[in-house]
């Protein structure tokens, strides 16, 4: 029986197998940020552990950084302990870091990839869930806890059960306006959230093929969002041409030859997965949630689906939605696009192509908050700011800003918003507030509109 | 690590399902840099209305129920990786919580702080709901080492998985840290192999 992509990337890196038991799995590339590493570092240095390869990490600041005025003193002052604590950090144990004013602080997700860091066929872990995200370059990468984050320091190795194998297909061809923020709400508003709890996903099928790295980057990020501990994209011609010439990509020869290994890991055709979906890309529409999981999610111009259970009843509730009802026509005062899952440039061009010569409603608070650092470059040297600026909108600093509201980028209680970002769960943008995920397109469109929109209809 | 072998409790019931680790600990609480003090925000803004006033029909509120166990409706812990959310719940003084259904990081960050992710059938979840709900006093008795969850004086038990290797870190207090320091020779040999493999 042949391998899938996956088996050949976590059985190459399975230091030992521990007998009826799981696997130590080797780590080659660990990324930390402020949030989630503080106690690990502190319960290392209480054993007296050393850490054991602290060239193989990378650090950035971005969950907890303001948006504004990086340059200045951070005036929250557990924001500005906990980011002076990752300084020193890794000052004391030699560790790579991506500070605030550095040119490549970013999104740990838009960072790393940008750089060349995430290459095809690695493992990589972080403490954030969204680390599935570099599975878009046919990498084994996963969220992990803070207790794990201190495991990989001390060992570079996690103890782990290898998960079960599943592969959802996409094939036909995608609708004007069907972006893969569209693709991938989709597929979860249809799976649910937990389905892919166990599971690690590829997802296979010419859609994913056509698609650009950091379209493939979007899907992959939400894989979390069905359970799926990460998600995987085949490394192909589009992966390798991403990767050639970044800063850390292996140059000249090296390169031909990881070209080479990359092109042995892409799933055997008579690789069996333990589950398998399939979806028409002509059935997928842009889409919008309603409730208060990912997995809440319709067709834009659809309807609330009639919904049964009391959990649903009480989403419903909380966003004041009513089954049965069209969101078309619903006022919105803010829009967010940003965040790891749609802040890289191609989100960008896109949200930028539908605002070009138009201006935001009078009513929307519209703020643009690139993923890193590189992505700001991009936007001022493509003339993308001016487009944003002249239509209304705010552009910021880069960090992970209203997606989760650690920092000041918070949504009011009881306000709308229109978010790229990936979690729509209660107050997860600011106490009260109510968040619509969807495409950067659907975002632009609904701040120019001030209200949801079909947005079909509005694409010539 | 704290050891786990067998509890007898009385149970909170939480009948919520896809309860995130945003409800259980929101981000605005992750600002510090220990682990101590998270269970007074756990549940936060269910727990506590903007004013900071407690709201009386959250279950944490209610004098009716008490206990060590948290009973919990499927899907428990989905969301971000934050160990916060594991950090809350055992400060708060929890060290069971029991559903159909834990998301994958929080089950693997429960573990790692001797708090049981217990996962029964949906239909036993029922009962224990049942039972909660018909006598807030009922006690249950988990243990560890047999693999069951009773709901005493009613004859009722089920059995529940657990990895055999984290049972073992349970029953002992055991963490992964230090049997991964014991593996360092082979983590050596392995990094030597895979360099001249493939050129890492």
């Amino acid at each position: 029986m042949g391998k899938t992509l996956f088996d050949k990337v976590w059985d190459s890196h399975v230091v030992e197998s521990i007998p009826n038991g799981p696997d130590i799995l080797y780590i080659d590339k660990h990324l930390i940020h402020e949030v989630t590493s503080p106690q690990a570092f502190a319960e290392l240095e209480t054993r007296n552990i050393p850490l054991l390869r602290p060239e193989q990490i990378l650090a950035t600041a971005d969950h907890n950084v303001p948006t504004v005025n990086q340059h200045l003193p951070i005036k929250d002052l557990l924001s500005r302990q906990q980011l002076q604590q990752l300084t020193e950090n890794c000052k004391k144990h030699n560790i790579t870091l991506y500070d605030l004013g550095h040119k490549y602080q970013g999104i740990v997700h838009v960072m790393a990839p940008e750089l060349g860091v995430t290459q095809p066929g690695m493992t990589m872990v972080c403490g954030d869930s969204h680390t599935s995200t570099h599975g878009a370059f046919g990498t084994i990468a996963f969220g992990i806890g803070t207790s794990q984050v201190a495991q990989v320091f001390a060992s570079q190795c996690l103890i782990l059960n290898k998960p079960k194998s599943l592969r959802v297909n996409v094939n036909g061809k995608l609708a004007k306006g069907v972006t893969p923020k569209d693709v991938i709400l989709y597929i979860i508003s249809h799976l649910g959230t937990n389905s892919g709890t166990g599971y690690f996903c590829e997802y296979a099928g010419n859609v994913f093929r056509e698609m650009s790295m950091e379209g493939r980057m979007t899907v992959c990020n939400m894989s979390i969002e069905m359970g799926a501990r990460g998600g995987m994209i085949a490394p192909d011609e589009t992966t390798f041409s991403y990767i050639k010439d970044r800063e850390f990509a292996p140059k000249g020869e090296a390169f031909e030859k990881k070209i080479a290994y990359w092109k042995t890991l892409p799933s055997d055709a008579d690789a069996v997965f333990d589950q398998e979906y399939h979806f028409n890309a002509e059935d997928i529409a842009p889409m919008i949630t309603y409730g208060t999981n990912p997995g809440m999610g319709m067709k834009i111009n659809g309807t609330v689906p009639l919904n049964k259970g009391e959990s649903d009843k009480k989403a419903l509730a909380y966003m004041g939605f009513e089954e049965g009802q069209s969101l078309i026509g619903q006022p919105i005062n803010y829009v967010f696009i940003g965040s790891c899952t749609n802040s890289r440039i191609e989100d960008f061009r896109m949200a930028a192509s539908y605002i070009k010569g138009k201006q935001k409603a009078p009513n929307v608070n519209a703020l643009i908050v690139p993923g890193s650092q590189q992505v700001v470059k991009q936007i001022e040297q493509e003339g993308l700011r001016e487009v944003f600026e002249m239509a209304g909108f705010e552009i910021r600093q880069p960090g992970c800003s209203a997606c989760l509201a650690m920092n000041d980028d918070k949504i009011p209680s009881g306000e709308y918003c229109v978010s790229t970002s990936n979690r729509n769960f209660e107050g997860r943008q600011g106490q009260g507030s109510k968040t619509l995920l969807s495409s950067p397109l659907v975002a632009a469109a609904i701040a120019v509109e001030g209200k949801i929109i079909d947005i079909t209809k509005f694409l010539n | 690590m704290e050891k786990f072998v067998k509890l007898t409790s009385t149970a909170v019931p939480l009948k919520v399902e896809n309860v995130d680790t945003d409800q259980i600990i929101p981000a605005r609480f992750l600002k510090v840099t220990n682990k101590i003090g998270f269970g007074e925000n756990l549940f936060r803004d269910w727990r506590y209305n903007p004013n900071n006033e407690p709201v009386a029909s959250f279950v944490l509120n209610d004098d009716t129920y008490s206990g060590q166990i948290l009973v919990v409706g499927d899907n428990f812990g989905c969301g971000s990786s934050r160990e916060h959310a594991a950090w809350a719940l055992t400060d708060y003084g929890f060290k069971v919580v029991v559903s159909s259904y834990f998301a994958d990081i929080f089950k693997g960050n429960a573990l790692n702080n001797g708090l049981l992710p217990l996962q029964v059938s949906p239909e036993f979840l029922q009962k224990l709901f049942n039972a909660i709900d018909e006598n807030p006093n009922t006690t249950f008795t988990v243990d560890l080492e047999s693999q069951t969850i009773s709901i005493d004086g009613s004859g009722q038990q089920s059995e529940f998985d657990i990895d055999p290797f984290k049972k073992v870190c349970m029953l002992n207090g055991y963490d992964d840290i230090d049997f991964l320091i014991s593996k360092k020779d082979a983590i050596e040999t392995f990094e030597k192999q895979r360099q001249t493999e493939i050129n890492f």
